[in-house]
């Protein structure tokens, strides 16, 4: 028969099926973080049960951490309980820890695949929902809420029904000035932000064959803002020379074995999906959100539509509007805006501080913009300065700052403040995401560059040479 | 977390037409740090119930008095989408709620909520209008959610309309159960599996 990547790894991880009911659904690999844990290991007590598999787990400290002076104390109290409660959980149940200032900390997002952990095959799951991310590598990966954390650390399943199958494809090659994270939000624009609600996603086609890895992360990274539940790319040679010689990838012969089960990993000639949709790269520009989900983007030389020009209810729309204080019809280029975000498990990787140095080389941050730069993990940081690109940042006039999730939730002290306007390379645009009142464009780190040099939204391909 | 039993649930309901709430609206990141699951309900909806300086905003249905003491909440399409957060269910529990009704939900949050004993229905976008527009004319307009026949009346008219949910999942609502009482039952099952695992 005839079945996708999705049914391959999902079909192999089903302990048993509950007659209509969901699967028992075994999980290789489980990260965990300092906000949607504690409760899961107070329950996991309260009931008397222990960590059955402590090696399938791996804790990071991410959401809550400062991203200057790490070396201090975190000041926030509330902050310091949790992240202390993350540390005495791990050490009292044998898990690993990677607190702040260990070589191994950022965001969990992105070093599970930095150290190997994140696997072709593999069923991956974590208190967050852009557990999505680790798709790229062909894993099956989605969030969880900490009821299953709980689930995971005492039985390492869950009980899940099977999504549905959706395949995107988009076919043909990319345009200058266009990255994967304008691909997502070409995408999510097209599905809306619920339209992919009940499926798991794979990605096909030209553009995702061609793309680094850190881009399909990215896009996989992304898929939760339509609603879907994971997205997956079929596993090639890109993914394993990514994933070759890391601290904890398969070596020798295991290696070998795994290489064998992973080289099956693709979906058959005539597998059938619930959905399929298909879309040309020539068709996706730089794209930029004005509203308030992920799903409301577009091209960013675009006006805002009118309420009758989109789907869904006008009231809601009007009320999205209104909080980002714009009007249909505005344009988005030369809005001034007040802050621009690079980081986050979206766009917090080498690649993405590339892009944004090959912008804001030989060029000055402009003085109207306040710049947050926050890399995902500390080896992200230690390749900004093997590539010299440290001293671009600084040369430019910015900073850059420790690693952490940082403002893409606004957990830690890096808060926009009320009414003003962002370009953030994160994943989410909701209301007061990146602090109360704050207002977010999402955009690539290369409009987030553009725009960071210019005081204004920019199109990065007005300062880019083909 | 053990949950009361749910069984047939009558009660007013808090309308929330607007679409897409997601679940940093339910509850903002900032009110995430605690370490204990308790008084969630305090920051529920936090900056759509206060103005910045702590005062409720009137208007918000949440904080209307006429509506006060309702155990449902109907909302708009697309209910509960973004982030993970189980703190959004329990703050959804916490503030005094059940059940949550709308034409569609995000998958994380509807999960999340039935492992924590609020009952999610998804009924129609027709019959979620007809709800709104009930509860609009009329605040103390009573709603029957009744799952073990799995319906959903307007007492009032007596329109109903059916909803589903799987016999296993209605199972663990009606008696309180989770899922770790079913799988600590299965712990053999699941070690043998463990065995085959390549990695």
């Amino acid at each position: 028969m005839a079945n996708t990547l999705f049914d391959k790894v999902w079909d192999s991880h089903v302990v048993r099926k509950v007659t209509d009911g969901p699967d028992v659904f075994f999980i290789d690999r489980h990260f965990i973080h300092e906000v949607t844990s504690p409760v899961a290991f107070l329950g996991l007590e309260n009931r008397g049960n222990s960590v059955v598999y402590p090696e399938r787990t791996f804790a990071t400290a991410d959401h809550n951490t400062p991203t200057i002076n790490q070396h201090l104390p975190v000041a926030d109290p509330l902050s310091a309980n949790q992240l202390d409660a993350l540390e005495t959980n791990a050490a009292k149940h044998g898990i690993s820890h990677w607190g702040l200032g260990d070589e191994n900390n950022g965001i969990v997002h992105v070093v599970g695949p930095e150290n190997g952990i994140t696997l072709p095959g593999a069923t991956i799951v974590c208190g967050d929902s852009h557990t999505s991310t680790h798709g790229a590598f062909g894993a099956i990966a989605f969030g969880i809420g900490t009821s299953e954390v709980e689930m995971v650390l005492s039985t390492q399943c869950i009980m899940q029904p099977k999504p549905k199958k959706m395949r995107i494809n988009v076919n043909g090659k990319l345009g200058l000035g266009v990255t994967p994270k304008d691909v997502a939000l070409y995408i999510i624009a097209q599905q809306t932000t619920s339209g992919a609600t009940g499926y798991f996603v794979e990605y096909a086609g030209d553009v995702f064959k061609e793309m680094s890895m850190e881009g399909r992360m990215t896009v996989c990274n992304l898929s939760i803002e339509m609603g879907a539940r994971g997205g997956m790319i079929a596993p090639d040679s890109k993914t394993y020379e990514y994933i070759k010689g890391r601290a904890q990838t398969p070596k020798g012969a295991d290696w070998d074995k795994a290489m064998k089960y992973w080289e099956t990993l693709y979906t058959d000639e005539g597998a059938e999906f619930d959905e399929e949709f298909t879309y040309e790269a020539s068709d996706i520009e730089p794209m930029i959100t004005y509203g308030t989900n992920p799903g409301m983007g577009m091209g960013v030389t675009n006006s805002i539509p009118t309420a009758e020009s989109i789907e869904g209810g006008v009231e809601t729309y009007k009320k999205s509007l209104g909080y980002m204080s714009f009007n249909e019809g505005d344009s988005m280029i030369g809005k001034e805006i007040d802050f621009v975000f690079l980081g986050s498990c979206t766009n917090g990787r080498i690649e993405d501080f590339r892009a944004f140095c090959s912008i804001v080389e030989g060029r000055q941050k402009a003085e109207n913009v306040t710049a947050w730069l926050v890399p995902g993990s500390h080896k992200v940081v230690d390749q900004i300065k093997a590539e010299g690109l440290d001293t671009i940042i600084t040369n430019a006039g910015f900073v850059l700052r420790e690693p952490g999730c940082s403002a893409c939730l606004a957990m830690n002290d890096d808060k926009i403040p009320a009414g003003k306007l962002s370009v953030s390379t994160s994943n989410r645009n909701f209301e007061g995401r990146q602090g109360p009142g704050s207002r977010t464009l999402l955009a690539s780190p290369l409009v987030a560059a553009a725009s960071a040099v210019s005081g204004v939204v920019t199109d990065p391909r007005t300062l880019l040479t083909a | 977390m053990a949950y009361d039993k749910f069984q047939v649930l009558t009660s007013t309901a808090y309308p929330l037409p607007t679409e897409n709430v997601d679940t940093d609206q339910i509850i903002p990141a900032r009110f995430l740090k605690a370490t204990e699951r308790v008084d969630f309900d305090i920051n529920f909806f936090r900056d759509w119930r206060y103005n910045s300086d702590g005062t409720p905003k009137e208007d918000f249905p949440l904080n209307k008095e006429i509506y006060a003491g309702s155990k449902i909440l109907v909302g708009g399409r697309n209910f509960g989408s973004g982030s993970s957060r189980e703190h959004a269910a329990w703050s959804v529990y916490d503030f005094g709620l059940r059940c949550v009704i709308s034409s569609e939900f995000a998958d994380i949050f509807k999960n999340n909520c039935l492992n924590v004993g609020v009952l999610p229905v998804q009924v129609s976008a027709a019959f979620a209008d007809t709800l709104f527009a009930a509860i609009m004319a009329d605040p103390t307009t009573e709603i029957k959610v009744d799952l073990p026949n799995q319906t959903v009346t307007l007492v009032a008219t007596g329109e109903v309309e059916s909803f589903a949910i799987n016999s296993y999942k209605k199972e663990n609502m009606l008696n309180g159960f989770d899922d770790i009482d079913y799988l600590k039952n299965i712990e053999n099952e699941i070690s043998a599996f463990a065995e085959t695992r390549p990695f």
